[in-house]
This record gives structure tokens, C-alpha cells and sequence, in this order.
């Protein structure tokens, strides 16, 4: 028996073992594909491990480290069309195309994540509300299915594989390679506007009202605030400055690009460090060193897409039991679901550091594409007695307001709330048995939920 | 899969007509459905148990399970991980047996060591085999404060509880970096249909308590519980106390 390895996903629950192996190319894929089918147990790709959950684990069987194959094949500086293949990380893509004036059409909060793993969890960012998300930006795909066979597909070509590859989580083969289309920049600074908003309500008729007018939009609410000032919240929206706009000093250099991480974290926080008074104390500070209202402040890239990619690691802070992400996600006109998940989440009293508040644009034709029309939340909570219960509760306001939650944060929905959420379960299960009728692709999500 | 949050899909009940074992399905359901798998022998008892856990909100499968049969244990987890992997299986079986009898009866005393300590050996080498291969799970072993030391007064019981204590917590370490734990229970008296007609004994308890010990013992990876707490530190005194002293003690 080869050498396992205890794998988890970034919110460091739930470890289980598995046999990782790094695998560049079709060849490589296969003969893996083949050791896991004969062994039982399965097999999943796995990128940079970003997913919160147990989505890049598969316990007992074979996971594929795709990170090896991280090579630019084709580039068209005209068009912005770029091949990939999968297992290259969107930092790498920007360190080596912001240069030459193209972004990333989509990016998380974390640039550390690989453009296999951004299809496979359709990310999105702060520009859903008008790019929609990252499997909208990808042309085409090469998926290595169960049979060994290389399927080349795109929303035209087998659309049906395709929004199944596209927020399938890995469950219909190994993407080998992509092509997307990057997004064409003047600069490598933002503009960026900031606004403070006392309270939920003016939060969300200010997201309400004006996000139509920024490319970029995210706010960060206070989850510990309660009563009046609930949901108060510090709002930063933006877009890429254009030639122009920059300021003289940054004129001659203005695709000046560095992605880095400065410091780590020690493997050595104790559990419980992060407690309500230390995380009140933090946000309170947050809250009130944001400016009021400010305008066309310039920032980075780093500063205004990755604040957290500064700090290797960080998930190390909430200790050794590690955390949860709850991210759901309510239809427009169920504000008053959004304010009772709020309410509850600081009845309770979660050590939670900000939350991610989003309004999302049109969803895609993704069978488990996450996006869809309405308001994104998104917030860690550290590992403790009474969250399941209570995130159990929350994901019954979700469901009755006809919202769902995100495979990609996911660690512990229950199954059949999860198919109540994703009306086209069956239809992603149809392609599996298509793609793959002995159930070779399985991971410790797929397991948990039945997917 | 146990989800991040220590909650299992699935629940293989070994001796699942036991008070324990059925308490600690129900203590689960309260917090969400999931599927049981009841072993036992074909009782009415039996019957009862899957429709109060299918009333409960359980997925519910019987399958036959005598502990003196040897054949028993690798059918039970074959036919367990047939509906999906196992996340917990708790080991609830056992008999108290009849002190008095067991003095004097080497038959009976070799049949209650049969039925308590090696089926439960038997079953757990089974059960660590197949959550080694799924790579995940955790199984339950019903051990007893009465294996801690024995006393004059049931020490047949109390040296198999003994030897089961010793086997599951043996196999814990070697199974540390699979993926699998193993929890070790230790609960006082309880009230329950094995101890029926018994005289309480100091720090007795409930199956509902213990089974709380076990969801919670198993949510946080512990090793050994005990039922109630307060028996850690007894125990402890009485593992110490002279021999002289600890063979008076009424009990």
C-alpha cells in the first residue's frame, strides 16, 4: 500500500487520509484513474486546498495534486485569450499577465487558488453583479473523464458536461487544461470608494442603489454589533484606474505589478485565543478606523482584491479545532431572512471576525453554480459547542427563503437540506452516471452529501 | 462522513437493542436524521427499537447479529457498509451475568467471557479493518468502571470489561493517522433493562447520560470517557487503595 498523507481543507477540520499524487499530464492522470478504480475508493483533483470543507479530500482513496501542472501554453495578446493548464494558480496568472495589461476576469478573495479549482467551485468575486462568475469566463475546458478519454468542452460543445464540470466540485473528471479570457486593464491600481454604514438597513439600500455605478463591490459588516447598530458594516467598491487617473509618479510603470506574502502565521495559536472580547475588540477598532466616506482613494491589487493573502496561513488563528465558513446566499426581496440570519449569528455570540456581505448579479446555467440572483453572506466562526445546531437553524431560514449555500465553504450541511437548495441535483447526477457510471470521482464531500 | 461539526450520516448499533445503544441513536436524531443500522438477534425487541428510531426521524436497517455466533461480526459490517461507509459504530453488547453462578459454573464463566470480551474483539478487529480501507470513522466501546478494578462481588464481569478495556484502547494507538478513532466508555451503574431488579449503586447513571457522553466524546476526539465525570476521580482513588482496605468496601 503507497504512503497516505492526512489531508483537510483550509478551515482544518475533519482530516482524513488519502494517497497524493502529483500528476502532470494525461498520461500521469490516467494511471492513477486506473490504481483508483481497481482500489475502491475513488479518486478527486485537488489544487491549493482553498475549499473550507472536505471538497479536496477523499478518505482512503487517491486525490491528485494538480499544482505540478502549472504551465501558460498559449497567450493572445490581442484578444486576451489564454491556455492554460489547470493546475496554475491565479497568482501566477496575474504575476505574469498584469504586466502586460490583462487581469484575471474573476478573482476570489484569495488569489492562491488554481483555475481547475475555479471551475470546479465556479468562484466569484466582487464584480459578480456585472462579469457573473469564473466559469462565464472560461471558453473551453479538457476533461479527463472516468474512461481515460479526453473530452474537449465549452458551453457549446456537450453543454451539458460542461455546466456540470463548472461548480461540479471535481465529481466528472480531472480538468487538464483551459482557455480563458482575461480582462483587459490600463493600470494595475484600483479607484476605490469607501463608505461606513451605520446599520443593515442603509447598508443594503446603499449596495441597493448605487453598486450598478462600480465594477467591484464588497462590504464588510460587524457581526457583533447588536440592536441598533446591527449590520453596521464598512463598504469599499471599485475599479481599475485607467491610464489617465494615475497619478504622474505611477505613470511610467503603471502595470507595475508584486503579489507576495509577508509574513506567516506561527503553527502555534492555542485554542480559544480568538474570543468575544478580543474579536469585539478588533472590529470595534476596524469600524472605526475606516473613513466615513471616502473617494477615488488609489490601492493595489493585493490591498483591494487579497488583504488576507499578506498573512501565510491565517487560518492558523482560530487554533487547532479550526473554523467553519458559513457562506449562503438569499433571492432578492428575502432581506428580512438575511437580517434574521444576522440577528441569530450575534444572538449567539460567534467569535466571528467581519462578515461578507455581496449583492450577486444573474446566476449561470452551473447545475451546482453557486452565484444566483439576491445577497451573498459570507463569515468564519471558529469550531464550537452549539454552531451545528444553530447553522442547521440558519440553513432552514435559508431554504424557506429559497437560498443556498456554497460547496466550495461548505463542511457540514446536512444532505438532504443541500438537494433542497440545489433543484438540479439530479441533473448533475445524470451527467455522472453519464461520465461515469462506476463512480470513480468521489470525494469526502460528495460521501457527506450524497451528491 | 462526520461533517466538520462532529455530526455522522450513519450509525452501526452492535448489540442495538441495548438501552445504551438505542439512547445514543436517539441522542443523534435530535439533531438530525441520519441512517441506523440495528444488530441484534431477531427479537420482538428488536422490532420495537427500528420503528421507535424510524418514528425518530432514522433511516433504519436490521441485520442479525448473535454474539456467540462466529460468523456474526464480519456479515453484520458487510452487510453495514453495503448502504454507504460506516461513520460510527457503537459496541453496546454485553452481559452482567450472575456473580454467584459465575463462582462456581466454569461453563458460564467461559460463556460470559465469550460474550464479553471476545465477540466485542472480534467485532472490533472487523469493524478497525473496514475503517481503515474507508479511511474514516470512529467506533464506540461500551467498557465498564467495573473493569478498572475488579471486586469480589462481579469480577467475572469486571475482568472481561477489563480485557475489552485494554483491547479498544490498544487499538486506538495503532490506528492513530488512519483516519479511525476509537472511544473508550466508562460508565458506573447504570440504570438500564441489564441492571434491572439491582440495587443502585453510588454515582449510578442513565443511558441517556451516557449516550450524551458519547456524542459528545466523539465530536471531540476523545479517548476515554467516564459516566458520570466525578467516576474519573473515584476510580482513580480506588485503583490506588490498598488491597486490604479496597476487598471490605461494601460492595
Amino acid at each position: 500500500m503507497s504512503e497516505t498523507t492526512l489531508l483537510n481543507g483550509w478551515g482544518r477540520t475533519a482530516p482524513t487520509p488519502a494517497v497524493l499524487t502529483p500528476v502532470h499530464g494525461d498520461a500521469e492522470v490516467r494511471a492513477v484513474l486506473a490504481r483508483a478504480a481497481a482500489g475502491g475508493r475513488g479518486v478527486v483533483p485537488r489544487g491549493l486546498g482553498r475549499s473550507y470543507g472536505d471538497a479536496a479530500q477523499n478518505a482512503g482513496g487517491h486525490v491528485l495534486d494538480m499544482t505540478t501542472a502549472d504551465q501558460v501554453l498559449a497567450f493572445d495578446p490581442e484578444t486576451g485569450l489564454v491556455d492554460v493548464e489547470a493546475g496554475i494558480s491565479l497568482d501566477e496568472l496575474m504575476n505574469r499577465f498584469v504586466p502586460e495589461g490583462f487581469f484575471v476576469p474573476v478573482t476570489p478573495g484569495t488569489r492562491l487558488v488554481t483555475v481547475g479549482g475555479a471551475i470546479g467551485a465556479d468562484i466569484h468575486g466582487k464584480n459578480h453583479h456585472v462579469a457573473g462568475s469564473f466559469a462565464q469566463h472560461v471558453r473551453w475546458l479538457d476533461l479527463l473523464t472516468a474512461d481515460g478519454q479526453v473530452h474537449r468542452v465549452s458551453p457549446e460543445q456537450d453543454p451539458d458536461l460542461f455546466w456540470a464540470t463548472a461548480g461540479g466540485m471535481g465529481l466528472t473528471g480531472v480538468i487538464l487544461r483551459a482557455q480563458v479570457q482575461m480582462k483587459k486593464i490600463e493600470s494595475s491600481r484600483c479607484l476605490v470608494d469607501t463608505d461606513r454604514t451605520p446599520d443593515l438597513d442603509s447598508l443594503m439600500t446603499l449596495l441597493s442603489e448605487t453598486d450598478h455605478l462600480y465594477e467591484y463591490s464588497v462590504a464588510w459588516i460587524d457581526t457583533l454589533a447588536k440592536g441598533k447598530r446591527m449590520g453596521r458594516s464598512v463598504v469599499t467598491r471599485g475599479r481599475f484606474a485607467t491610464l489617465d487617473e494615475l497619478p504622474a509618479k505611477h505613470r511610467a510603470d503603471p502595470l507595475k505589478y508584486h503579489g507576495s506574502i509577508k509574513v506567516k502565521v506561527p503553527d502555534v495559536f492555542p485554542p480559544g485565543l480568538l474570543n468575544l472580547a478580543t474579536v469585539a475588540a478588533f472590529n470595534e477598532v476596524w469600524y472605526r478606523k475606516a473613513p466615513k466616506r471616502k473617494r477615488d482613494q488609489l490601492q493595489s491589487i493585493p490591498t483591494f482584491f487579497h488583504p488576507l493573502d499578506a498573512v501565510g496561513g491565517w487560518n492558523r488563528i482560530y487554533g487547532p479545532r479550526g473554523f467553519v465558513q458559513y457562506q449562503v446566499t438569499v433571492p432578492f426581496g428575502q432581506e428580512e431572512a438575511m437580517r434574521e440570519i444576522l440577528d441569530r449569528l450575534s444572538a449567539f455570540g460567534t467569535a466571528s471576525f467581519l462578515a461578507v456581505l455581496k449583492r450577486f448579479g444573474p446566476g449561470n446555467p452551473g447545475m451546482l453554480s453557486y452565484p444566483s440572483p439576491g445577497w451573498t453572506l459570507a463569515l468564519d466562526i471558529p469550531v464550537m459547542k452549539g454552531l451545528a445546531g444553530l447553522l442547521d437553524s440558519l440553513d432552514e431560514v435559508v431554504v424557506a427563503a429559497e437560498g443556498r449555500t456554497y460547496l466550495a465553504k461548505d463542511s457540514r450541511v446536512r444532505p438532504e437540506t443541500f438537494a433542497t437548495m440545489y433543484p438540479r441535483l439530479e441533473d448533475f447526477r445524470a451527467v455522472r452516471r453519464r461520465v461515469d457510471p462506476d463512480g470513480v470521482f468521489t470525494s469526502d464531500l460528495a460521501r457527506r452529501l450524497s451528491l | 462522513m462526520i461533517d466538520a461539526l462532529g455530526s455522522p450520516g450513519s450509525l452501526l448499533l452492535v448489540g442495538g437493542t441495548s438501552d445504551i445503544a438505542v439512547a445514543t441513536a436517539k441522542r443523534y436524531l435530535q439533531e438530525r436524521p441520519l441512517r441506523v443500522v440495528v444488530a441484534a438477534r431477531d427479537t420482538p425487541r428488536r422490532a420495537a427499537v427500528a420503528d421507535e428510531l424510524r418514528t425518530a426521524g432514522a433511516e433504519v436497517e436490521v441485520v442479525d447479529f448473535d454474539a456467540d455466533d462466529e460468523a456474526a461480526p464480519e456479515r453484520v459490517v458487510a452487510a453495514a457498509a453495503a448502504g454507504g461507509d460506516i461513520d460510527v459504530a457503537v459496541i453496546a453488547f454485553g452481559q452482567l451475568g450472575d456473580q454467584e453462578q459465575l463462582a462456581g459454573d466454569p461453563a458460564a464463566a467461559a460463556a460470559l467471557g465469550r460474550v464479553n470480551y471476545v465477540a466485542p474483539v472480534v467485532v472490533g478487529t472487523v469493524l478497525a479493518n473496514r475503517m481503515r480501507t474507508q479511511g474514516h470513522g470512529a467506533i464506540v466501546a461500551l467498557s465498564s468502571v467495573a473493569g478498572e478494578r475488579a471486586r469480589r462481588s462481579n469480577y467475572v464481569y469486571g475482568s472481561t470489561k477489563a480485557g475489552v478495556d485494554a483491547f479498544f484502547s490498544g487499538l486506538a494507538d495503532s490506528l492513530v493517522g488512519t483516519g479511525v478513532s476509537v472511544l473508550v466508555v466508562r460508565p458506573g451503574f447504570v440504570r438500564s433493562k441489564m441492571t434491572e431488579g439491582l440495587p443502585d449503586a453510588p454515582l449510578s447513571t442513565t443511558p441517556e447520560a451516557v449516550a450524551e457522553a458519547i456524542v459528545t466524546g466523539v465530536r471531540k476526539g476523545r479517548h476515554t470517557v467516564w459516566i458520570p465525570g466525578a467516576m474519573r476521580v473515584v476510580m482513580s482513588g480506588l485503583r490506588h487503595t490498598p488491597r486490604a482496605v479496597f476487598r471490605r468496601l461494601p460492595f
